[in-house]
């Protein structure tokens, strides 16, 4: 399955060309026709170049699902492992070869359900890794069960009932865990999807990048209510850094603050544009960031985009360093004296 | 044997013991584990040989005084070798009331008993439940009771220093120390010098503790409580330099090894677990091997990183006991099916389920070779004693790296926490575990095979032109692409069977020690070893037929078992739990062995495993 015709790595030292098609398998990808993966695919596939990593650099390690099928058709070193523990490997991965870079493919099941719990501590450690989570609000592999983001009264095959869950806002989760990275994209927004990966890409520590994917077999037009093309600019803002949060076809709507909670206003009427907030993914502190990642449609128009970015130094850097320090102050360990160490006696020959 | 000790003032006898066992028993405020650790330290450098036995209850601080919160620890010692921390105690020290209740029954018939008297309240008597004070009412006469104010000879000794009156209570186990380092001619130096180090930023708890055991010691030489003083002479152990090591310490140094003998760097990723913790805190000390430890959200994600880890080239460790075991094993298959080198720890303790924590057991044998969905067989190896720990650690290596598998070291608490003197190898007696990476892009796929072993190539990312895909689908035989052809399945399942099997051909034959052939074979595995061997070499002495093998390697087998087994009678396999190895061995071999199954969450003791062979052998 290796691709044998394609070039081997560019010596060090020079600059590594490589194009999208050096990132496209031998293997056919096999989702369902029309499937939202197919973009996300397409648009990682293009942002991979430039990176300015040689092809054997980049590690794609995923989870269980149709997400988790992703490493197959990159043609760099993937590793499709199980449900919901992506992250741990990757931790492993990047803890041990610091030099790697290393994505993370996941579904809103794997992610947020069974591997809740790693996607918690991968974040709020830092770990250098760039999450995907393609978030199609079922569980699709395996036909079409309600997910912890599923719509609350959503019928499903196991909520014929209609679902009892309050869904959860990855964003929300991401960003209570400490990623210093968190954005959104859409499987139908081509170029902000690609931006949107670029951006991860280049983001040192823990990254986190919600995909709003559609599965069209099992929960067809999820996210079609506000990211249809005749209604997505009225009913999603597209944050840019340092912009004011503007909205709307005619770019005349605008989010404020009003006390302590968001509202969307109208500009004019003596509203201006210096009422509405202005965008500050770099921010610190991440109290707007957390309203960006919770407010939502019909409420409120779904922000995409990057939501936070600040830097933290990484958990490889921290553990190299620690490692670094310990040679630096007692000179590269000898076994020989770790073997003796202790209280030692000797039995003569 | 005695004579008369010319440096003390009054006439003292001394007799020349082969071995004693004794056991320090107080609250577990009370400083037991470090008065018994000091204790076996000196004993070490004196070249007794030497197994210890701490036993402390799960409970950090059980209520103070009661029978809970007892902590104990054990040790035998002597001039021959030997290989348990002892059956039963000839010399119990007994920090208060519940101390003594709780252990009084296991001494010997006319064994010593040392007790601070000052701790004999009626308090303490009533937390104990006793109805009277034992030391008066007669109860103990078929003991040798030395009753010493131990709390207020400590005090007095500590006079003038700058400390609160609970401070100065907490050094009063120094002076149980110092009766003991007298009682047993051992030196106060290794101590002394431990305490230097351990307070260096506290002069005044060194100045304490020094002064609690000296006046411990003097107390001893001075007053003629004691009318004996007992010399245990040095045994004589293989040339060598020697230090005395837990199971958990020498397990730590084993994997350290592994890794500069594989020239990779060691990664270490655990969750907390007794009786596992202490491996990665002992690894975490050794940065400047490059080593780096990684406390995981839980067990999954420890072995997760572990095998991330692995995937890169790194030797990706993870250990836990039984609960996180459990929690591990779709990611114990995941490497199978893989076929990355990977090693899990399991320092074994009582269950099921929570269990008893603190306490040991070796009933997660099935869980090592059967604890995972679909046909996943993994090698397991097992030391015997806390010194082997260290080799079977490199073993447990040698065969990940050399047969690209995951590998399952078995420990248990009994290990773990025991220790014994061990001669500290040269590094040239080592094995060589280097292995380079696979970077050859001539006739590579992800799934060709070493004619020899069936490993597949270790290709780690970084290495160009080898891009490829793995994970936990099935895969085509050779190329490594997702497959879900029957025959391939089928073809797959036989080699990774087929793989594990061939180790037996890479791994030394079983041991016999005593007849290759005759009336009986006791054969064991693990950390009953000691009791086990002492228990047949007592057997042999009295001229029984009587054999004993122990299993380091639980799968596969070493190739030889069948033919071991079947050459008795019949064949004992004793072990802490309800009879796993025998069940294999039943199986495997369509012998008939019988078990021997005590499950206390304690180890065999020598008389026990003695008893069920002469029962066999038709002496009782
Ligand atoms: C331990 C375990 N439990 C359950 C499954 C079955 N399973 C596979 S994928 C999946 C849900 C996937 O949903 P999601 O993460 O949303 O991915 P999607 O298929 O929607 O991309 C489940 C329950 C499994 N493979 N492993
Ligand atoms: S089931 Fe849904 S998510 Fe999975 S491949 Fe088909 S369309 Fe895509
Ligand atoms: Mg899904």
């Amino acid at each position: 399955m290796t691709d044998q015709q394609t070039p081997a790595a560019a010596p060090a030292g020079e600059p590594i060309l490589l194009t999208k098609k050096d990132f496209v398998s031998d293997v056919d990808p096999r989702w369902c026709p029309g499937c939202g993966d197919y973009s996300i695919l397409a648009q990682a596939q293009k942002a991979m170049p430039d990176f300015g990593y040689r092809r054997e650099d980049i590690v794609f390690i995923s989870g269980i699902g149709c997400s988790g099928r992703f490493p197959y058709y990159m043609n760099t070193y993937g590793f499709h492992s199980i449900h919901g523990r992506a992250p741990t490997l990757a931790t492993g991965l990047k803890a041990s070869r610091p030099e790697l870079m290393v994505w993370v493919i996941t579904g809103d099941g794997d992610a947020l359900s069974i591997g809740g719990n790693h996607i918690l501590h991968s974040m709020r450690k830092n770990v250098d890794i760039k999450v995907v989570m393609f978030n199609n609000r079922i569980y699709g592999l395996t036909k079409g069960q309600v997910s912890p983001t599923s719509d609350f009264g959503q019928k499903t095959k196991t909520t014929p009932g209609g679902s009892v869950n309050y869904p959860i806002h990855p964003l929300v989760v991401a960003l209570a865990a400490e990623a210093s990275f968190v954005a959104r994209s859409v499987d139908t927004f081509p170029d902000h999807l690609q931006e949107t990966i670029s951006r991860a890409g280049h983001h040192k520590g823990s990254t986190f990048v919600e995909v709003l994917q559609n599965c069209n077999i099992f929960n067809d037009g999820a996210h079609r209510e506000f990211t249809d093309k005749e209604v997505r600019d009225d009913r999603m803002i597209f944050l840019r850094h340092g912009e004011p949060m503007i909205f709307g076809k005619d770019r005349d709507r605008g989010i404020r603050l009003n006390g302590v909670r968001p509202e969307v206003v109208r500009l004019g009427d003596g509203i201006t544009e210096e009422d509405l907030l202005v965008h500050d993914e770099t921010s610190e502190d991440p109290t707007i960031h957390f309203m960006l990642g919770r407010i939502y449609w019909p409420e409120f128009p779904v922000p995409v985009g990057v939501i936070r970015n600040v830097s933290r130094t990484t958990h490889d850097a921290l553990l190299q360093g620690q490692v670094d320090e310990a040679i630096r102050r007692e000179g590269r360990g000898d076994l020989r004296t770790a073997l003796g160490g202790g209280e030692t006696w000797t039995v003569g020959g | 044997m005695s004579t008369t000790d010319p440096t003390t003032e009054h006439e003292v006898e001394i007799q020349e013991l082969d071995r004693v066992t004794v056991r320090f028993a107080g609250d577990s405020g009370d400083g037991m584990q470090v008065t018994g650790s000091q204790f076996s330290q000196s004993t070490a450098v004196f070249g007794n040989d030497l197994s210890t036995l701490p036993d402390y209850p799960a409970e950090i601080r059980a209520p103070a005084g009661s029978l809970t919160g007892v902590s104990g620890f054990q040790i035998s010692f002597s001039s021959s070798p030997i290989y348990t921390p002892g059956d039963a105690p000839d010399v119990l020290v007994a920090m208060n009331p519940a101390a003594l209740k709780r252990n009084i029954g296991d001494l010997v018939a006319g064994g010593a008993v040392i007790v601070n008297g000052d701790a004999f309240t009626p308090n303490n008597l009533a937390k104990a439940g006793y109805a009277n004070n034992p030391l008066t009412d007669g109860s103990l006469k078929g003991y040798n009771v030395h009753e010493i104010p131990i709390t207020t000879l400590n005090a007095r000794a500590l006079e003038g220093l700058d400390m609160t009156p609970k401070q100065v209570d907490l050094t009063k186990n120094f002076f149980a120390l110092g009766v003991m380092f007298w009682l047993f001619e051992r030196s106060m130096e290794p101590t002394l010098e431990w305490l230097e180090e351990k307070y260096a930023k506290r002069p005044v708890f060194i100045e304490a503790n020094k002064r609690a055991l000296m006046a411990g010691y003097a107390f001893g030489e001075t007053t003629e409580i004691f009318h004996t003083h007992y010399r245990v002479a040095p045994a004589k152990l293989a040339p060598g330099t020697y230090r005395n090591i837990t199971g958990n310490e020498a397990t730590a140094l084993g994997f350290l090894t592994a890794s500069q003998l594989a020239e990779r760097n060691l990664f270490y990723s655990s969750y907390p677990i007794t009786p596992a913790s202490e491996i990665l805190q002992q690894l975490a000390e050794y940065k400047n091997f490059g080593v780096k430890t990684l406390q995981a959200e839980d067990e999954i994600a420890a072995i997760g990183a572990a095998i991330g880890a692995s995937y890169g080239g790194g030797l990706g460790l993870t250990g836990t006991s039984g609960p996180g075991m459990a929690l591990k094993s779709e990611m114990v298959g995941l490497a199978v099916i893989t076929e990355i080198p990977l090693v899990i720890v399991n320092v074994q303790r009582a269950g099921p389920s929570t269990g008893m924590p603190t306490k040991t057991e070796q009933a997660d044998l099935f869980q090592a070779v059967f604890g995972r969905n679909g046909d996943a067989p993994v090698p397991v190896v097992a030391p015997a004693s806390p010194g082997e720990c260290f080799a079977y650690a490199i073993e447990a290596w040698r065969l990940a790296i050399r047969h690209m598998t995951p590998v399952v070291y078995l420990s248990d608490a009994f290990l773990a926490t025991g220790s014994e003197p061990w001669r500290i190898p040269e590094l040239d007696e080592l094995p060589d575990l280097r292995a380079p990476d696979h970077t050859e892009l001539e006739g590579w796929h992800p799934y060709v095979r070493d004619p020899e072993t069936l490993a597949r190539p270790w290709v780690v990312p970084g290495t160009p032109g080898l891009e490829h895909r793995i994970g936990g689908l099935e895969k085509l035989d050779v190329l490594g692409t997702v497959s879900y052809d029957p025959d391939n399945h089928h073809r797959m399942s036989l080699l990774r069977a087929e793989k594990i099997a061939r180790i037996a051909n890479d791994i030394p034959p079983l041991e016999v020690f005593g007849p290759p052939e005759g009336e009986l074979l006791i054969l064991g595995w693990g950390s009953s070893f000691g009791a086990i061997r002492s228990a047949v070499e007592r057997l042999q002495a009295r001229g029984k037929s009587v054999a004993h093998a122990h299993l380091r390697h639980l799968n596969p087998f070493p190739s030889n078992t069948g033919d071991v087994v079947r050459a008795y009678r019949q064949v004992l396999v004793p072990e802490v739990n309800m009879g796993q190895l025998l069940f294999l061995i039943r199986g495997t071999y369509l012998v008939d062995a019988m078990g021997f199954n005590l499950v206390r969450g304690k180890p065999f003791q020598i008389s026990e495993i003695q008893m069920k062979a002469e029962q066999l052998l038709g002496d009782l």
